[in-house]
């Protein structure tokens, strides 16, 4: 009976492995085949012919190289200025004493609650007023915006960690707020970089509404849009699509499985305390 | 005298310099917050009580916009909504469970715990985009491996066109939406699962209940503030869907299959009504915080 049982677990945790893991294979697979597999007798085996030239057309005229560029630096600067101003806020919300900060954070909390749809038609009208839609700056205000409230929360959990003798002897041995700040506080709030910058990460680096409706043109596209548009490009071509997937994915999944632990732990984080 | 006096000015110069110093350590993030988040909303409430095409200054029209909103029926919103509430259904009812059932298995110890719990989570890191190009491929009529799977197990009947058939195309955005984030719930529920102290379940084996019923009776209601926690994400995060409907049917086919953010870029960049996509965007935050509060209501009444 209660081998029958445990089998019966097994069984269940391999298929819903197999569910997870098939569509990626599948990805992996048809980006390195031609037509003539895809749409002929081979649909899921592994290429007869590695075709690695959709690699080349989804990166050269499919011009994947450039919005991953983009991505990659529309969620860089967009994770500095969160953790910065995040850090900033935080250490005046629980290291200074102040009446209002208790309000102020709970103000800030607000943000987990509020949908990016909240502020598109407003943010939509202002930018295109000024002139600001298609640039770089367009999605990486916005997003360290988005991010901020996950930033204070994740950063609060650290930084009330720290002992509070640190600053009294600081201040004592005539270092200003500022002085503690950047010379004792910040050195210290190392570990709570990878936990919001990974939770940042994957909010800024798969976003696709703001940077659907915000960006129109081609050279500020991030890699959700960029797929998007080569996918109407090349309906009938599917090589280089799955090139392009993989492309926009493998980078992640990679760094994924070398640090599942710390990436399983930042996602534990940032939704308990939330 | 003198001297209470400039002890005075010192302590006002100090606190002065304090105040400053709170103000400076919170202006990027109060420029970020209040710009972005808090002002937009303040404006949405406003622009969605004009008749406003984006670039005229708009005519107050009150609150017509919004029985506009639920008594067109061109609008689509009630369908939207509709739409957004089965997605909501399907993941509290099935996506939950099954992370639920992935979680106390795994906080089992069984082998490989760590592989399944890395592989269970793989989904959830994958663009929402990428998942959509990838389940269309699967879908495609005429080479998507889904009816070819079908014609090959002789079950030609069942094959469809997937996401332009108004009777399977809803189901073809809540399959992929489950797929993706019953890891992102497992590993939540997993974590909960793992904090249950094992004296705990030593002391209620040694009673005599059985693996299951120490799961029933003793680990769920402790890790009930994390099953909250993700029915209020698996809800508001129906009412937010967006990237997988614009990929997969971008709302077709007739419309059927519209969500409240599609209709809302579709208010802008369609029809010009910035006020009605205002209109659109206040409801679906009010929603949001509605269902918030409803649920975390109906989990304390449940604790009586």
């Amino acid at each position: 009976m209660v081998g029958k049982k445990k089998t019966f677990v097994y069984i269940l945790l391999v298929i819903w492995t197999i569910i997870n893991l098939f569509p990626i294979y599948f990805m992996f697979t048809f980006s390195l085949k031609g037509n003539d597999e895809i749409f002929g007798e081979n649909v899921v085996g592994l290429p007869r012919h590695w075709l690695w030239s959709n690699y080349t057309s989804a990166l050269g005229t499919g011009n994947m190289a450039l919005y991953f560029f983009n991505s990659l630096l529309v969620t860089a600067v967009s994770i500095a200025i969160s953790i910065m101003a995040a850090m900033m806020a935080t250490y005046a919300l629980t290291r200074i004493k102040w009446k209002l900060s208790k309000l102020t954070t709970a103000f800030f909390m607000l943000g987990l609650t509020i949908p990016l749809q909240a502020s598109i038609v407003p943010v939509y009208v202002v930018l295109s007023r000024l002139h600001m839609l298609n640039k770089y700056s367009t999605l990486i205000v916005p997003y360290s915006a988005f991010t901020l409230s996950m930033s204070i929360l994740i950063c609060t959990g650290f930084m009330v960690d720290i002992p509070y003798d640190l600053d009294e002897a600081a201040i004592i041995d005539g270092c200003g707020l500022f002085g503690t700040f950047f010379k004792i506080i910040m050195p210290l709030m190392k570990p709570a970089l990878s936990t919001i910058g990974i939770y940042a990460y994957l909010q800024c680096w798969n976003e696709f509404m703001f940077a659907n409706v915000f960006i129109s043109d081609a050279k500020h596209r991030t890699l959700p849009v960029g797929i998007k548009a080569l996918s109407g490009a090349y309906t009938t071509d599917w090589g280089p699509i799955g090139a392009a997937l993989v492309i926009a994915t493998f980078p992640t999944l990679i760094t994924y499985v070398a640090l599942s632990r710390k990436i399983q732990d930042s996602f534990i984080a940032g939704a308990v305390k939330g | 005298m003198e001297r209470d006096k400039s002890a005075l000015q010192q302590k006002r110069n100090k606190d002065l310099k304090k105040g400053l110093a709170i103000f400076l350590f919170l202006l990027p993030g109060l420029l970020l917050f209040v710009s972005i988040l808090i002002a937009p909303i303040v404006v949405s409430l406003y622009t969605s009580l004009l008749d406003w095409n984006g670039n005229t200054k708009g005519t107050f029209i009150g609150l017509a916009n919004y029985t506009e909103l639920f008594t067109n029926g061109s609008i689509k919103f009630m369908i939207s909504l509709k739409n957004s509430l089965i997605l909501a259904l399907f993941s509290v009812f099935i996506q939950l469970p099954l992370a639920l059932l992935l979680a106390l298995i795994l906080g089992r110890k069984p082998k490989g715990e760590r592989f399944y719990l890395t592989v269970f989570f793989m989904p959830v890191l994958i663009s929402t985009v990428v998942i959509g190009q990838l389940w269309l491929k699967i879908y495609n009529p005429d080479y998507g491996i889904l009816n070819r799977f079908l014609g090959a197990i002789h079950l030609e009947n069942l094959q469809h066109i997937w996401v332009g058939d108004p009777k399977t195309a809803l189901g073809s955005i809540v399959v992929p939406t489950i797929w993706q984030y019953v890891g992102y719930h497992m590993l939540l529920m997993y974590a909960g699962v793992k904090g249950v102290s094992p004296d705990l379940r030593e002391a209620a084996m040694i009673d005599g209940a059985t693996k299951w019923q120490t799961d029933r009776f003793i680990v769920i209601p402790i890790i009930k503030p994390i099953i909250r926690v993700s029915v209020i994400f698996a809800v508001t995060g129906s009412l937010k869907t967006y990237d997988l409907v614009r990929i997969l049917t971008d709302g077709g086919p007739y419309q059927t299959t519209e969500v409240p953010s599609t209709l809302l870029e579709n208010m802008l960049f369609l029809r010009n009504r910035y006020g009605m996509g205002s209109t659109i965007s206040v409801m679906l935050i009010a929603l949001c915080f509605a269902f918030a509060l409803l649920i975390s209501a109906a989990f304390k009444e449940k604790d009586k």
